[in-house]
């Protein structure tokens, strides 16, 4: 089932002879519980085709659909209602609010949700349980690790039952032995049919996508699976891959 | 989680922040009430100040004559159809809209005698009433009973009288029970005795020349009580002595102008701080905001998370300025004047006030910074996407 639809996009910065193309007459599609990594050098459009994806960033031209609905043909009202109920953002700095508690900063996506206090608790709950941090609610972010923010991080965007999954370099401040933990984290997650697409630079990452998409000079020049040697570095870093479609 | 949790919490977190716009709505606020229970105090103390000035409304018979005095020397005149006041009119003006506001009321009787073969005045008078609307009056001796009199310095002076000396009025021989302090005003020349006796004397049973009253009052003007107690009664003429009222209004309007001008910079100033700190504080939560709008906050939900911070230490803002400028105020008096500190009340009307106008003012000032807040766009603001 086809579930996101990207048909002719393009993001300009800038106008005149400024301009720059971050992406570029982009066409793609991605079916449901997919786990898709994203490649490319600095500056050939992952973070921008990564915020348009999030719903965060107007495309100049081209469409971006879920599940049918034109994401950018909505208010910006809208916008923040799909990117609630779609969507759930790992970063790479984390992006924890520093002055909220573990337990506090995962209830955050149930802030304006229509539920009482108790049930968003249970759930912010119950997602610190799925990336093992049930023990640390109490804590704020300065008082745990990286590995652990990076683990909050998740258990946020996973609280409000997201399909999608956007993830920002999710290993970007991970040592190798977090980084591994991170990435069978997110393939469990995609084995319970989240939808996960994953910027990043590691090519030990890539290997547990099931797909590769590269990008060069904001155009997808590149997809399929991983490459075999990247999949076999991946070995040296924790489990083999075992997630993706 | 709620957006007031977040809000609280972050003020919590911005202390520094927090406690400068807190200082900036208490002072506005303080001020404001300072100097509003500054004008209340002065106002009362004023109004009291100048209940020692005695009457401030004349009641006299309505007359067709033509007044014929001249720097200060009365040339006569013809009286024609003088309405008589019935001291038993006077009783409605008890009933009066304001009647709280009269301090005292005081009939007169006037008529002249001949003492001594000279010709004098002779006023009867309340001497109850006399001691508010004549507190200046210093009396050697005693005030007079039914057959005793009070001389004016001047009569005293002229008839050669003294304390305890008899005088025949009419043939009624009376006692002098006290002489007048000179006053510098036509008391000086008048002898006095009480209402009662007078009228005897005069043979005017019942009848008042004039009344003087003494009323205060702040809610409303002493025209109004004119127009009051005129109703009540028709046949005589009420006139308010507007050199006093006028003087009063005037002292008490400039103070509220003074003080309503001062309030008015100083709430200025307090918003620009509030609007200053708003702005600093939204620009260093760029991020902050850019993840609430991220995980799907919509724009109002953010605007929302600054109005509440901006209502949280607005309504703490407007409680402590309010007994801040109470306590600067009274602890100013009790410096300054101890006798009217007493007058300097804790007012829940003006501590309702303060935190209005202490919320009015956060949420003003806080508009704009919410606005810019909601605004932000996102993806800008997280650097990283």
């Amino acid at each position: 089932m086809r579930h996101i639809i990207v048909e002719h996009l393009s993001k300009i910065y800038g106008s005149g002879d400024s301009q720059v193309a971050a992406v570029s007459n982009m066409n793609f599609t991605i079916d449901s519980g997919e786990f898709v990594g994203v490649m490319g050098e600095s500056g050939a459009g992952k973070s921008t085709l990564l915020s348009v994806l999030g719903a965060m960033n107007t495309p100049s031209a081209g469409r971006y659909l879920v599940d049918g609905i034109d994401v950018y043909g909505l208010s910006q009202e809208k916008q923040a209602d799909f990117r609630r109920e779609f969507l759930g953002f790992v970063f790479q700095r984390f992006h924890l609010i520093p002055y909220l508690a573990v337990l506090e900063n995962v209830m955050l996506p149930l802030t304006c949700a229509d539920m009482n206090r108790r049930d968003k608790q249970a759930r912010a709950r119950s997602a610190l349980s799925v990336v093992g941090l049930e023990n640390k609610w109490k804590r704020l972010p300065s008082e745990i690790s990286g590995g652990e923010n990076e683990r909050v991080a998740v258990a946020r965007a996973i609280v409000n039952d997201p399909p999608i999954l956007l993830a920002d370099e999710p290993t970007g401040n991970l040592d190798s032995r977090n980084t591994g933990e991170m990435m069978k984290l997110l393939c469990r997650l995609n084995e319970n049919g989240a939808t996960i697409v994953m910027v990043t630079h590691s090519t030990e990452c890539v290997a547990y996508a099931g797909r590769v998409m590269t990008l060069a000079d904001g155009k997808l020049v590149s997809e399929g699976r991983p490459p075999i040697e990247v999949v076999s570095a991946a070995l040296n870093i924790g489990s083999p891959p075992t997630a993706g479609t | 989680m709620t957006l007031k949790d977040i809000a609280v919490k972050n003020l919590w977190r911005r202390k520094g922040k927090s406690f400068f716009i807190l200082a900036g709505l208490v002072i506005a606020v303080a001020t404001v009430v300072g100097l509003i229970s500054f004008v209340t105090a002065m106002t009362h103390t004023i109004n009291h100040q100048l209940e020692k000035y005695g009457a401030n409304i004349l009641i006299v018979p309505k007359t067709d004559n033509l007044a014929l005095t001249y720097g200060g020397m009365t040339l006569g005149g013809v009286a024609f159809k003088t309405r008589e006041i019935r001291e038993s009119d006077l009783a409605g003006i008890a009933t009066i809209k304001d009647a709280a506001s009269i301090a005292a009321m005081g009939p007169v009787v006037l008529g002249g005698v001949e003492i001594e073969n000279r010709h004098a005045l002779l006023a009867g008078i309340d001497f109850d009433a006399t001691r508010i609307l004549k507190p200046w009056w210093k009396v050697s001796g005693a005030l007079p009973g039914p057959d005793e009199v009070l001389l004016g310095a001047e009569t005293a002076r002229i008839l050669g009288l003294g304390i305890h000396e008899p005088v025949s009025i009419k043939g009624r021989v009376m006692s002098v029970a006290g002489v007048l302090a000179p006053t510098g005003s036509q008391d000086d020349q008048l002898i006095f005795t009480t209402m009662g006796t007078a009228q005897v004397l005069l043979d005017k049973p019942g009848v008042v020349s004039m009344v003087e009253v003494a009323a205060l009052c702040n809610a409303c003007p002493v025209e109004e009580m004119v127009a009051q107690i005129s109703e009540k009664l028709p046949d005589a003429k009420t006139m308010a002595i507007q050199q006093v009222v006028r003087g009063r209004m005037e002292t008490l309007s400039h103070f509220q102008r003074f003080s309503y001008l001062i309030s008015g910079i100083v709430v200025f100033i307090g918003g620009l701080v509030v609007l200053v700190t708003m702005m600093g504080s939204v620009r260093e939560r760029t991020e902050e905001i850019g993840i609430f709008r991220a995980i799907g906050f919509r724009k109002k939900d953010v605007m929302e998370i600054t109005f509440i911070e901006a209502a949280v230490l607005s309504a703490i803002g407007g409680l402590l300025g309010y007994l801040l400028g109470y306590g600067a105020t009274r602890l100013g008096f009790l410096l300054l004047a101890k006798k009217e500190a007493a007058t300097v009340l804790l007012n829940p009307t003006l501590a309702a006030g303060a935190l209005l106008m202490a919320m009015a003012v956060g949420l003003a000032a806080s508009a704009y910074p919410a606005f810019m807040a909601a605004r932000m766009d996102p993806s800008r603001a997280l650097r990283s996407l």
